[in-house]
């Protein structure tokens, strides 16, 4: 057998019960990785339940700074029976199995091809620890202390997290460190340390910080001075709010009288969530709602009205894998078009994709700007890989002197001063009204918000010239709003080239690395991150310049590709699929894969372009 | 549809204590059916407004749609307005009342929208003690299209259309107060005389504040068989009492004694007077309300005038403890933290 040997690169997988509190001890793990400065990228692969069900925990090192999922197990550390079959699967070959054995591995489950590693965890526990929940707290502790030593981990990295973690609480410092020391020596003088994969310090991380985009998303809505926050439970966008409400609580409360300078309503449902956020931002404030895929098709009615009436609204969608419920806890970019032109008649909606947390701060922030500054819905696309994974990202800052664009809004003064006002009057050409908030002025400036067709003067109409003026006016915007979001970013391989990928949100990590791979291999292409929608103009030029190019999706349909298709008009033929949607992170593997079978059966060979051309040539 | 009053007025039309004449407090000429009950709420809207001397820019009125959602447009012209979406109004006006306290926050919706599509709201909003007017123009049937039986028509009444109908009513005062609602009224579109000092005691309270005042459909629903006409509520109603609203500012406090006259001082310093007639009523115990309610509902009569008010309420406001200056117009330096903060953020994600 020849075992995998490799230094600071590696993929390892924890096979947990849900509800033991395994969570922790992996984070801990992932986070002793961090600070010995190395890249990591945890993520959680959880059911839809409390307790008792498999839950999985993926953590791939990688020296280089690869952070999306490559696909294949290095290590699997199994203490999950239920899943075990499964879990030693899984590992390719050459790789390890670390195991409770004290129970002994099933034999119709082994394997000869990897290598097996037992670890006492339940006889270690039951020999320490009386109380059953202690036994079962700290055999997630004690695994990682065996860890520790068969990857060569620097031990005083994880004892300092620990005390770090538990700062000001000794009682929990040293039982803790107690379990690590345990597997650490369990490991030490029973196992040969190291295996063939280890890790050293490195110097890869620099200043950056380990966050999952949705608390980074809640932060963005404190910073972008959001008050009113009013959402409806579900997963994965739960932890936006619980962010928001956890810094609030920290920075919105009046030390001398107590008072919140923020409200946060858990609505009976995602219809009264929007409304709220609706109601709230119709009348001044800065407002949220956070929600899912299931919660989209609720609010979509109400986004109708915010786009119809131009109510600045802030939305939210942490997207996982649909239809209908769909794979709750799994991941998916699969709203893309059920958000674009969300609520009946014409209606189309503002997407912004981040794809790190980084991103998830500063467009979270900007989305409030660019609500009122636009008057219109701004949705927000992130989806459950990002926003409840940690991730390696850009440190989060924020300029001091920045100011909130509150957009165009009308004071009292100037309706004194005699100012026409038409809640629909196009005034400045940018076909961007001028809005007033309710209280203003006296007998100035009031008027009537509404979902039905009124005229520039928000009076009801059903005149036809009336509401196609309106509509056409709404396209206009439309255009106003292009130069408002931000652009993609293109990224040219230096090689002179036809083929090209785009990608969008969590797939930007994968995509990079697999296209360093296929340029290893020969392969040049240019990419692009879209960042928005609607598309900017460079997107469009972008797919012009090239004669092919594929868009890589977490989604069945392909829905980007169906929305460029739509806006711009491309060909089916221009504009090739790669896709992944089983829920679980799209990998480099699969879109190398995806992207060389396209380019084979096309028998388009980007670098080859002129044999390509004589082959052609020959055969007509 | 004409939306331009005849700039006509009477030259010496009183004037309230702000200088407002009633004509301030108008909206545009309805375009209900004539005879409309949505008609002569509007009406008694703007009287009690005008007669509180509210500012009308410091209120706001909002609906959800169908005939009652339309009515907004009828009064207050000079107060914004949103005519939302069907069924959602509480959760417009939450999301307004949350981000702008100091303005008053006139729900308008019907039966359809309330007691059917918005029954969840409805609730929710009562139960979550919202400081507002919620005001049902409650009249048994779906007017807009064209007279189809709503939740809270009875059962056994009868539309135009002449089928009974076959399903039980829904009671928005009972359910109002089963969900926790602080103030709970009922009325009749053709007595202003109860309406006005309902409507003046609700603005006045607060918290949840709910009147289910049944107002006649005269084209689809106000028939001889319909127990939401003219004629049937007229012969059938029987009030708790009748209510005076005294804007006073002085404390009055009075002990409440069942067969007299009593004073109630509200949250603002001014105070109702009660004359009740029903004695078995204390309107301000949820369980006598509940009872009295649902032996009106066993007798086939209909019970009009305050039902229920809590007087030590608590509102959203109070309850989320949110600043007493509106958070529409806090601004960076009241929200945002700065970027010193998220220095020590990252730190600790390290």
């Amino acid at each position: 057998m020849k075992r995998i040997e490799s230094v600071n690169d590696f993929v390892i997988k924890f096979a947990n019960v849900n509800g033991t509190g395994s969570a922790s001890a992996n984070n801990l793990f992932a986070k002793a990785l961090f600070r010995m400065g190395l890249p990591v990228s945890p993520k959680n692969i959880f059911p839809s339940n409390i307790q008792g069900l498999p839950t999985w925990y993926e953590v791939r090192v990688n020296e280089k700074g690869y952070l999306g999922r490559r696909g294949g197990i290095d290590i699997a550390l199994s203490v999950n029976p239920q899943s075990m079959a499964q879990d030693i699967g899984e590992v390719l070959p050459g790789g390890y199995f670390i195991y409770d054995n004290t129970k002994l591995l099933d034999i119709r489950l082994h394997r000869d091809d990897i290598s097996i590693i037992g670890v006492p965890l339940t006889r270690i526990c039951n020999e320490q620890y009386d109380d059953p929940r202690q036994r079962q707290l700290f055999k997630n502790v004690i695994y990682v202390g065996a860890l520790a030593a068969l990857l060569d981990m620097d031990f005083k990295v994880l004892t300092g997290l620990v005390e770090d973690q538990f700062k000001g609480k000794k009682n929990l410092v040293l039982p803790n460190i107690h379990a690590l020391e345990l597997g650490y020596q369990y490991a030490r003088n029973n196992l040969d340390c190291p295996i063939g994969i280890r890790v050293q310090k490195s110097d890869k991380v620099g200043d950056k910080i380990l966050l999952d985009g949705n608390t980074a998303l809640g932060l963005g809505a404190l910073y972008g001075g959001a008050t009113v926050a009013a959402w409806y439970p579900i997963t994965p966008s739960t932890s936006v709010v619980d962010a928001f409400e956890k810094y609030a609580k920290r920075v919105r409360i009046d030390p001398g009288t107590g008072q919140r300078n923020y409200a946060i309503v858990q609505a009976e449902d995602e219809l009264s969530a929007i409304g709220m956020a609706i109601g709230a931002s119709w009348n001044g404030a800065r407002s949220f709602t956070a929600t899912s895929g299931p919660g989209v098709s609720l609010m979509s009615e109400f986004l109708g009205l915010a786009y119809f009436a131009e109510i600045p609204t802030v939305l939210f969608n942490v997207q996982r894998a649909g239809p209908s419920t769909g794979m709750p806890t799994r991941t998916q970019q699969a709203d893309i078009l059920s958000c674009a032109y969300a609520s009946h008649g014409d209606t189309k909606q503002v997407l912004l994709f981040p794809s790190t947390p980084r991103e998830c701060f500063d467009f979270g922030a900007l989305s409030f700007d660019l609500a009122e500054r636009l008057q219109t819905p701004i949705i927000l696309m992130t989806d459950l890989d990002l926003g409840m994974n940690d991730n390696m990202s850009e440190p989060l800052s924020w300029d001091d002197e920045r100011k909130y664009d509150r957009g165009k809004v009308l004071t009292a003064e100037q309706l004194e001063a005699g100012v026409e006002f038409g809640r629909y009057l196009d005034v400045d050409g940018d076909a961007i009204c001028y809005r007033t908030y309710p209280g203003t002025h006296p007998t100035k400036g009031a008027f009537f918000t509404r979902g039905t067709s009124r005229n520039e003067y928000a009076i009801y109409t059903e005149k036809g010239e009336e509401y196609e003026a309106n509509m056409l006016r709404l396209l206009r915007k439309w255009d106003t709003i292009n130069e408002y979001v931000p652009a993609p970013i293109i990224v040219d391989c230096g090689m002179e080239t036809d083929t090209a990928v785009l990608y969008f949100g969590t797939s930007e990590e994968a995509s990079r690395e697999a296209l360093d791979h296929l340029s290893a291999e020969g392969v040049h292409l240019n990419a692009m991150r879209v960042r928005a929608f609607p598309f900017n103009q460079e997107v469009q030029e972008f797919i012009e310049r090239h004669k092919q190019v594929f868009v890589i999706e977490q989604n069945r349909d392909a829905q980007l590709r169906t929305l460029l298709m739509a806006e711009f008009e491309f060909g089916p033929d221009k504009l090739k699929s790669v896709l992944c949607f089983d829920g679980t992170p799209i990998s480099a593997r699969n879109i190398r894969k995806q992207i060389k079978k396209h380019l084979n059966s096309d028998n388009v060979l980007p670098l080859h372009r002129d044999t390509a051309l004589l082959r052609a040539g020959e055969t007509s | 549809m004409s939306y331009q009053l005849p700039k006509f007025r009477h030259p010496e039309l009183p004037v309230n204590d702000l200088g407002y004449t009633r004509a301030d407090y108008e909206g545009a000429i309805s375009t209900l059916c004539a005879g409309c009950g949505h008609d002569s709420i509007s009406g008694a809207i703007v009287r009690a407004c005008h007669e509180l001397s509210i500012e009308p820019h410091k209120i706001a009125k909002l609906s959800g749609i169908g005939c009652s959602s339309k009515a907004p447009t009828y009064f207050l012209g000079n107060s914004h307005g949103f005519n939302s979406v069907h069924g959602r109004m509480p959760s417009v006006v939450t999301g307004a009342a949350l981000a702008n306290r100091d303005l008053l926050y006139m729900g308008v919706s019907g039966d359809g929208d309330t007691a059917s599509i918005g029954m969840g709201q409805f609730t929710h909003v009562a139960r979550r003690n919202l400081n507002m007017v919620y005001i049902v123009m409650n009249n048994g049937c779906y007017g807009l299209t064209k007279g189809q039986d709503s939740a809270t028509a009875d059962r056994g009444s009868a539309s135009k259309k002449g089928d009974p109908n076959i399903y039980s009513a829904i009671d928005l005062c009972g359910t109002a107060l089963q969900m926790g609602a602080t103030f709970v009224a009922r009325s009749f579109s053709g007595d202003k005389e109860q309406l006005v000092p309902l409507i003046k005691a609700a603005i006045s309270h607060r918290g949840f504040a709910l009147i289910d005042i049944v107002s006649p459909c005269v084209t689809f629903n106000n028939n001889t068989k319909s127990t939401k006409s003219y004629e049937f509520v007229r012969e059938h109603a029987e009030a708790t009492g009748t209510i005076d609203f005294v804007p006073m500012h002085s404390e009055i406090t009075t002990e409440y004694q069942p067969g007299h006259a009593h004073e109630v001082t509200m949250h603002d310093g001014s105070s109702i007077r009660l004359y009740k007639m029903d004695e078995s009523l204390n309107p301000f115990d949820r369980r006598s309300a509940v009872n009295v309610l649902e032996e009106h509902r066993y007798s086939g009569n209909i019970l009009t005038g305050l039902i229920y008010m809590n007087l030590d309420s608590r509102d959203l406001h109070e309850v989320l403890e949110t600043s007493q200056r509106p958070l529409n117009s806090l601004d960076e330096s009241d929200l945002c933290p700065g970027n010193k903060m998220l220095l020590n953020i990252n730190a600790s994600l390290r």
